[in-house]
């Protein structure tokens, strides 16, 4: 009997074996998953967390709920990978030994990587939304705020769904509108980036969508410290930004076995090839999801459209034949822009997102890099589709290689 | 890509100017392309130089950073004082490396 050994029961892992499980001889393969979280999370609701729009047990689920008959869910700490011996170290002392190896454990921020973050302030003036903890703490703090400078800042690419700062702003921007009290709020997005976003065509629209919402931007930004006496952030080029409160994305890194396994890079994301999501120094361990270093968004579509080509690859790569499928670094997503509305970008590795129409059979077409009323309802109801669809390995009526269909080439304005 | 003329010599270059053929570059053209950008290269830029030029041949890929921070030893806080900033895209530029990949 040989084993697939999935490490980390998020999107990206807990697709991956409802995706295979049924591909799987289950005479020949066991196929075992381990977390250490009981509970699943739908993360891209914590962005309306904080303005109230969600309640928490709508994002909440338990996991095993996700996991199919037929594949083992292990609830562990993983302590590190062997990859010379083929087996994994729990925390308890546990030894699974495995095939084949898919490494699906995520990405996670880290505030204490930042002098000064997770300090006197953390919680109080200093807050995030990646987390549900934090994002129901900063609603509780905006229900209450009163006005001043509010800051939106970036640590360091990469980082989850890339996006989420930039719609947290629309909605604030919206939130401080309908409490009749956004002149009693400065607003500004501070960033590594040159710019909004990170491709040319998007980063000027969305530069626009801020501008247009009297939103200042500080572009490349990179940060030292957080001064918790004069509430400012500093960066490595002494530059000052000051805060009444302070909404951070901080520094994202894969899990810490990664390093402790030799397998991570500087942020313990996993060296892979673009394509095949394949180790570049295993042929038996795989990174899918944000746990690689794909040169891509780390979000929930980029892991859904990777783990469709990983499957047919996966099954090819263990009968021992050349994989076939090449993932492109496809992403597709809704983005909240405020007052009922939001935009949809799709891209991938070499094009970048482009207004036009994406079609959708039945339901769209939705309109790309532009604010409707349909594409907020389109975010909506993905939620529906992410917890009854997408986890469980169900067809989407996504392609998952992007297409240039619809689209319109445009030239940016220099 | 299009061509154009570094040290008296034509070398292949991407639409912002930044070389594209590993091999084509030398020490002068570094100087040239720092020149390009107001910077004049001391021995503190040359240790950032050489350190992308050996991590690139070996990974091929240009190092972030990060990278040149935690494995080339050189704190951030110099990096952006050697290379204003954006200390990440004009070390690139000058050490004949693509641009970093940034994020996406």
């Amino acid at each position: 009997m040989k084993r697939l050994l999935v490490l980390g029961a998020g999107t990206a892992g807990t697709m991956v074996v409802n995706k295979l499980r049924p591909r799987l001889d289950d005479a020949e393969w066991k196929i075992t998953i381990v977390d250490q979280e009981p509970t699943h999370h739908y993360q891209p609701g914590y962005l309306f967390l904080p303005f109230g729009d969600y309640r928490p047990e709508e994002v909440v689920k338990p996991k095993k709920k996700f996991i199919p008959d037929g594949v083992e869910l292990v609830m562990a700490e993983i302590d590190r990978v062997d990859p010379a011996e083929n087996r994994v170290f729990l925390a308890d002392g546990t030894e699974l030994e495995f095939d084949q190896l898919v490494i699906a454990t995520g990405t996670t921020p880290r505030p204490d990587e930042t002098p000064g973050m997770a300090e006197d302030e953390w919680r109080k003036s200093v807050h995030e939304f990646y987390t549900f903890e934090g994002a129901t703490a900063l609603g509780e703090k905006l229900a209450a705020w009163e006005g001043g400078r509010l800051v939106v800042h970036i640590t360091e690419m990469p980082i989850k769904c890339p996006v989420a700062p930039l719609e947290f702003t629309f909605l604030a921007d919206d939130f401080f509108k309908k409490k009749g009290m956004r002149d009693q709020v400065e607003i500004t997005y501070v960033t590594p980036l040159d710019g909004a976003f990170t491709k040319p065509v998007a980063s000027k629209h969305l530069g626009d969508m801020l501008s247009e919402r009297k939103v200042v931007v500080e572009p490349d930004f990179m940060i030292e410290r957080v001064d918790n006496e004069s509430k400012t952030i500093v960066s490595f080029d002494e530059r000052e930004v000051p805060f009444d409160l302070l909404v951070t994305v901080p520094l994202n890194m894969g899990a810490d076995f990664v390093a402790r396994s030799g397998l991570g890079d500087e942020l313990n994301f996993v060296p892979v090839d673009q394509g095949t999501l394949l180790s570049t120094a295993h042929d038996n361990i795989f990174a899918v999801g944000d746990a690689s270093n794909i040169p891509a968004s780390k979000a929930g579509s980029v892991a859904h459209f990777a783990v469709e080509i990983f499957t047919d690859n996966f099954l090819e790569h263990i009968a021992g034949r050349p994989m076939t499928g090449a993932f492109d670094g496809h992403a597709n997503c809704f983005v909240e822009s405020g007052d009922g509305k939001g935009m949809l970008i799709d891209f991938n590795y070499t094009t970048e997102p482009l207004p036009g129409k994406y079609p959708l059979p039945g339901v769209g077409p939705f309109s790309l890099l532009k604010e409707t009323e349909m594409n907020h309802y389109g975010k909506l109801a993905f939620r529906w589709m992410y917890w009854n669809l997408l986890l469980p390995g169900k067809e989407l009526p996504l392609p998952a290689l992007m297409s240039m269909v619809g689209k319109e080439q445009e030239e940016v304005a220099q | 890509m299009a061509l154009a003329t570094l040290a008296n010599r034509e070398v292949h270059v991407d639409e912002e100017g930044f070389m594209t053929e590993y091999d084509e570059w030398d020490e002068e053209m570094a100087a040239a392309l720092a020149a390009n950008i107001g910077i004049e290269l001391t021995d503190a830029h040359w240790k950032a130089i050489n350190f992308l030029r050996e991590d690139y041949k070996e990974n091929d890929v240009t190092p972030t950073l990060r990278r040149v921070t935690n494995t080339g030893g050189i704190p951030t806080k110099e990096l952006f004082a050697l290379f204003p900033k954006k200390p990440a895209k004009k070390m690139a530029y000058i050490a004949g490396v693509p641009k970093p990949a940034g994020c996406v």
